[in-house]
């Protein structure tokens, strides 16, 4: 993992580019062309087949129960009990990567002082729900609370393994959280989880290359696009922005667009990038990539990196935890980005969206469910909040958004820019009405399949969209839901 | 062959007594072999007739999992790239590693130990390792291909496109493994006696001659298992796709190869089932090509 050792927007960023430089370790084979000691020579593995048979029988009658017992079915309870659950104390688990949850942490079992939290990571994104998905199928090993993306937080909803907290009072909380985060944790009628932070989008543009080549900070995507233009036209080595397709930056624009390619409800699923809002979208983004002005080049790489730092990346469109990103990753342009709000795909508009950010979630398996809904409460809706602030996550919660503490802070990596501001205003301009599919983390992961294509071929945006929804309806259908 | 007959019953009592003993001598290893190998195979084809839904759970499906994978398209596009790569890459290493081979074992060549040494070297770099190299000098930006462009002012084809990046794979593992099977071809010639060389070179043969009359057909043997581990290898592609994607996720597919398509099917897909059954059937494949290849590899000998 690259070290960065302040960084509460790592964990939230979009799916696809949380691929780390260092990969996971792969199970299947090891060694190419190399001998292994244990393989069968072919000749003998015909007559090993018939061994192999008896023993796939033997098998098949004891693996058959490991399909029962996934998570005591414990009703919700009521306030009065989590506060009891509390006072009389124990012990949960913890599963989370957000790293200012350390603090949280200590303060809630000084508080509490009969309490006892493991907090454990398993993993980032996708790594820690193979953990979550494996420990909920074998129906021990769970954690009681998990950190959940708001993309990923429906498949989890779906297959029943986190506990809807409706009962433990959690629905009013509604007007505590601001529109996005609040949304995303509500699938089906039921609250899922509590939103630990968010992402509303701004548009971070490296000042001192807007001024050397006389360019105005973008207010539409159009202009946006003339910008891109003029730049690579003034410097071939620079670009406005780098894009190899991320599917979790295509989803946010659509997002903002006011597209909704996708509906859910309940097993009915639908997607659609047929719709206004993918359309505005493909019709401008893909004159930046035909053109070739958007640079080809992996976000969270080096070289993402270096062309943050050296001005060959001017602008990037991303969600307001990035800023301790640049703090860590890009130390030697201090002072030369600003923040915007993000374009507009109309003139006069002030649409936004959200990309990234996390929530915590109670498992149903939990034997403990009283008390790790308490610890949420305290991490997401009180004290907790001001030590994650502090941490420098950006929060989920209205009354910090709102204060003036929040607001005023001046980034010194943006100039003394009171940036706050300007993401706090993001936040408020989500677009309702979004939905993610409920097997989001798969579809997010054949992205660059599908409309990759488009990046390094004579592939459309519009045609790779397409083979995008095919694939994501096949795999829904497969996965039996109802598709159209 | 005859021997004298002993009386039946003692006969029978010493053969029962002595397959006990020599049972007790392999169940440590019959019990490990079952352990670790057997017992995964036989799970995966357990897992591979059943299919596992978000809506809906856990099915026994039969064999609908294999009429799905004989179906699919993805399966069949990285089978046939694995193909394709085999048929390329393989007989370019091995040739290579062969004419190494045959160059040390010539004699003819002054520093052949430090010349042995520097072409197995590769091999003792990790996959990993290796690969991330290759991927950072394949980079038209910041690697090797970028500062040949820059220095000649010519514009080379990228490597990492997706029209070529089976050629780069080709590259880094025949980069990796010519010293590996070079080691084994020269270990092969190293055994042949050198009186035949001497009642060749007594019979007026040149070099070339022993090469084809005396040293090719004494090494069959090691030709033909270092084309069975290429083979094995081949279909088996999965370290160089896989570490490259995250450089160039546009180019590498996640059915690149058909072992990455196991690998994705089962750790972002969740469908384990089917994951398995793709593994079985290459399993199969492979099998049979790595079999067909040993029976006509060895027919003349013996």
């Amino acid at each position: 993992m690259t070290p960065t050792p302040h960084s509460p927007g790592r964990p939230t960023r979009p799916r696809g580019r949380t691929t780390l430089p260092i990969l996971p370790v792969l199970p299947i084979r090891t060694e190419h062309n190399g001998v292994n000691a244990l393989r069968v020579p072919a000749r003998h593995a015909v007559r090993g087949i018939g061994l192999l048979c008896a023993a796939a029988l033997s098998l098949t009658a004891c693996a058959s129960s490991s399909t029962t017992g996934s998570g005591s079915a414990n009703t919700a309870s009521s306030a009065s009990a989590v506060q009891a659950a509390l006072a009389k104390g124990g012990t949960i688990t913890v599963w989370a990567w957000e790293p200012t949850l350390k603090q949280v942490v200590t303060d809630f079992e000084a508080k509490y002082p009969k309490v006892h939290v493991n907090l454990v990571n398993a993993g980032t994104g996708d790594k820690q729900y193979t953990a979550l998905q494996n420990a909920v199928q074998a129906g021990n090993g769970g954690p009681d609370v998990a950190q959940i993306e708001y993309y990923a937080l429906g498949q989890f909803a779906l297959g029943k393994s986190v506990q809807d907290l409706s009962g433990f009072g959690a629905a009013s909380l509604s007007s505590s959280y601001s529109p996005g985060p609040w949304s995303s944790v509500n699938i089906g009628g039921g609250v899922y989880a509590l939103p630990m932070d968010s992402g509303p989008m701004a548009l971070f543009y490296n000042k001192k290359v807007f001024d050397k080549y006389g360019l105005t900070v973008p207010t539409t995507w159009a202009q946006y696009l003339d910008d891109a233009k003029k730049l690579h036209a003034a410097d071939p080595n620079a670009y406005i922005t780098n894009d190899t397709g991320d599917a979790g930056f295509t989803t946010s624009l659509i997002w903002q667009a006011g597209g909704h390619p996708y509906k859910v409800d309940g097993t009915k699923v639908s997607v659609d990038f047929t719709d206004a809002g993918s359309t505005a979208f493909t019709s401008t983004w893909q004159q930046l990539v035909s053109a070739k002005l958007v640079a080809p080049v992996n976000s969270w790489s080096d070289q993402w990196y270096k062309g943050l730092g050296d001005g060959t990346i001017a602008t990037l469109a991303s969600g307001a935890w990035m800023p301790a990103n640049f703090v860590s990753g890009v130390p030697g342009a201090s002072g030369d980005w600003r923040v915007a709000p993000l374009p507009q795909w109309q003139a006069g508009q002030n649409a936004s969206a959200e990309n990234g950010g996390s929530s915590l979630a109670v498992m149903k398996a939990s034997a403990n469910q009283d008390l790790a809904y308490g610890f949420l409460q305290f991490a997401n809706a009180g004290a907790g909040v001001q030590d994650r602030i502090k941490g420098g996550a950006f929060p989920a919660t209205t009354a910090d958004l709102n204060s003036s503490a929040f607001l005023n802070t001046a980034f010194p990596y943006f100039g003394g820019q009171k940036a706050n501001q300007i993401f706090a205003q993001s936040a408020k301009n989500v677009v309702k009405g979004w939905q993610y599919l409920p097997f989001q983390v798969y579809a997010n992961s054949i992205f660059n399949d599908t409309v990759g294509k488009a990046y390094v071929s004579s592939t459309t945006l519009t045609q790779g969209l397409q083979a995008w929804q095919d694939a994501s309806v096949k795999y829904g259908s497969q996965q039996g839901f109802t598709t159209g | 062959m005859t021997v004298a007959l002993p009386p039946a019953r003692s006969r029978t009592t010493r053969r029962s007594g002595r397959g006990w003993i020599g049972l007790g001598f392999t169940a440590p290893f019959l019990a490990v072999f079952a352990l670790v190998f057997l017992a995964p195979i036989a799970y995966s084809i357990y897992l591979s007739l059943f299919q596992d839904r978000l809506i809906g759970g856990t099915t026994f499906v039969g064999i609908d999992n294999y009429r799905q994978a004989l179906g699919d398209p993805q399966f069949w596009e990285g089978l046939g790239r694995v193909g394709l790569f085999l048929l390329v890459q393989v007989p370019i290493m091995l040739g290579i590693a062969l004419l190494v081979a045959l160059a040390l074992d010539s004699g003819r060549l002054y520093g052949r130990d430090f010349f042995r040494i520097t072409v197995f070297l590769p091999y003792a770099v990790p996959a990993v390792v290796a690969t991330l190299m290759w991927g950072f000098m394949y980079g038209t930006r910041f690697g090797l291909v970028a500062d040949l462009d820059h220095t000649f002012g010519i514009t080379l084809p990228d490597p990492l496109s997706p029209h070529l990046i089976l050629a780069g794979i080709g590259n880094i593992v025949t980069w990796e493994f010519i010293g590996y099977n070079m080691l084994i071809f020269y270990s092969a010639l190293r055994v042949i006696p050198h009186s035949l060389y001497e009642a060749a070179a007594i019979d007026g043969a040149g070099q070339w001659r022993i090469v084809g009359a005396i040293k090719l057909p004494a090494i069959r043997g090691a030709l033909v298992i270092a084309t069975i581990f290429s083979i094995i290898g081949s279909f088996q592609l999965f370290n160089e796709p896989s570490i490259l994607r995250p450089l160039v996720p546009d180019s590498v597919s996640t059915s690149y190869t058909p072992n990455l398509y196991t690998y994705s099917l089962a750790f972002s897909g969740q469908q384990e089932d089917y994951a398995a059954t793709v593994a079985i059937i290459m399993g199969l494949v492979t099998m049979v090509v790595a079999y067909a290849f040993q029976l006509r590899g060895m027919r003349k000998e013996a």
